[in-house]
């Protein structure tokens, strides 16, 4: 995260000192379960900066793929480098916002303080966290009780209260409402302005339109196409995902 | 059947009358059997989370330990322990025989298996829902257990209540190790055995239904917090 801009809402906590900005050079991942391969010999490189989404068919490994570059997990083959250091050193630089929230069993401030906490942040951010994301008035109210899309705000706002360099949302939108739409697409732009990286799956064509920079489609495992957004809404190159964008089925 | 109401009538008019005997038999069985459960959960819970998150070769045969340990049977548990304290045994000279502490020892010796056995069962499960969040906030294990023990706090009321309920309830190991004295180590179930073996049908029944209101009433409050935490999503 770049420290020098100025951050609205008390969002972010003061300076530290990290290594280098988190650039990315995925080659050659391969993952199997058993028989099963879900990753094929996958790679692309991706810039410390901007808004990157990864889209393709169901089950061609998107949510793995963030795992893997996450750290959560291991690849059954290849190489992960984030600015020279594998994904399990940098974890704790990045966040993942999951499709489906995992939520604890409290109310919602305490839900972000829990995280502030454990990570030895300023524990007086959860105001301006829950501000930001719209759940001021839900703050003494059990997580587990939020709607669909208020629980995913909730989320998004957990992991941006660990300051991560780099975001990862795994379908953050999917099932919810246009207006929460709206609100976790903003909240996402304003972390990539201020300098986040973010790396977004989702199957929903103009929500990647609106705030990608550049597209990676999966296809059987593999890149099929990496492309400046621009491009690939175009005129994709593959035909696997010019199927995707015509609404055929892509197995 | 008339020897029977009769001695209902009796026990009725015991317990009403708030006999002083059978109150200071009441405190006492609730006093040691309340801190056993206690000691019992600071023991059980952090080695029932350990085993819940921890994946380590011969973790299977450590949960057919733990579970089997269930099933101490309170005799043995009170004759070891018997053995121990006595003035022979390796902690003799602490003079706990026949006291109210022995009797806390033996019924944590019984009743630590059972949390934490519990608890492992309802830690795990709790885990398999937090772990991928957990690992992505880097928690530490021992904010991963802290975490882990608060949000399933509700579960684990009931896992104590299981271990409270075991321990106000036996009688092979306190009798043992406590010697049922009057005035000293005398609790409901040894006075209940006592009573009956002497023909006192009146002190044993009044006895006995105060065990059972009792366990009702903790049964019912520690229901109506959970029903509280249902409502809340928090179980």
């Amino acid at each position: 995260m770049s420290d020098a801009v100025a951050m609205p809402h008390s969002l972010t906590a003061p300076s530290e000192d990290r290594a280098g900005p988190l650039s990315l050079d995925v080659r050659d991942i391969v993952l199997r379960f058993g028989e099963t391969t879900v990753l094929d010999g996958l790679s692309f490189a991706l810039g410390a900066s901007g808004c990157t989404m990864v889209m393709g068919a169901n089950g061609s490994g998107k949510s793995m793929l963030l795992k893997l570059l996450h750290g959560l997990m291991e690849p059954s083959a290849g190489h992960i480098s984030w600015g020279g250091y594998a994904p399990q050193e940098v974890t704790a630089r990045q966040a993942l916002v999951f499709q489906k929230p995992v939520l604890l069993r409290r109310t919602v401030a305490a839900n972000i303080d829990f995280v502030l906490k454990t990570r030895g942040k300023d524990r007086a951010r959860v105001t301006a966290l829950l501000d930001h994301v719209g759940l001021t008035q839900k703050a003494d109210q059990p997580a587990r009780l939020l709607s669909g899309g208020e629980a995913q705000r909730l989320a998004l706002a957990r992991a941006l209260a660990t300051d991560p360099e780099v975001l990862f949302l795994d379908e953050p939108t999917a099932s919810l409402d246009p207006a929460s739409v709206l609100a976790i697409e903003r909240s996402v732009s304003d972390a990539r302005d201020r300098g986040v990286r973010i790396i977004f799956v989702t199957h929903d064509v103009g929500q990647a339109r609106r705030m990608a920079d550049d597209v990676v489609f999966l296809h059987r495992g593999r890149v099929a196409e990496h492309s400046p957004s621009t491009e690939f809404f175009a005129g994709p190159r593959s035909s696997a995902a010019r199927d995707y964008l015509n609404g055929r089925i892509v197995v | 059947m008339q020897s029977i109401s009769e001695a209902f009538g009796l026990a009725l008019a015991l317990v009403l009358s708030g006999d002083a005997d059978l109150i200071e038999i009441v405190l006492l069985s609730l006093r040691v059997s309340l801190t056993a459960t206690v000691v019992a959960c600071l023991i059980g819970l952090p080695i029932g989370a350990l085993v819940a998150i921890a994946r380590f070769r011969g973790r299977n045969a450590v949960l057919i330990v733990m579970n089997a340990l269930m099933g101490l049977p309170p005799v043995v548990v009170g004759l070891l322990v018997y053995l121990y304290l006595s003035r022979s045994g390796p902690l003799g000279f602490l003079g706990l025989l026949y006291t109210p502490t022995a009797m806390i020892i033996a019924q944590t010796i019984l009743i630590a298996p059972i949390v934490a056995a519990l608890s492992r069962q309802v830690l795990e499960d709790l885990h398999a829902e937090y772990a991928d969040q957990f690992r992505s906030l880097c928690l530490t294990r021992v904010q991963t257990i802290q975490a882990l023990l608060w949000d399933a706090r509700y579960s684990l009321l009931t896992v104590g209540l299981a271990g409270f309920g075991r321990a106000v309830a036996e009688v092979g190991a306190v009798i043992i190790v406590g010697g049922n004295i009057d005035h000293l180590t005398r609790v409901m179930t040894t006075a209940i055995a006592l009573e009956t073996s002497k023909g006192d049908l009146a002190l044993a029944l009044a006895l006995g239904i105060i065990l059972l209101v009792i366990a009702l009433c903790v049964n019912g409050a520690v229901q109506s917090v959970r029903m509280t935490a249902v409502k809340q999503a928090y179980v």
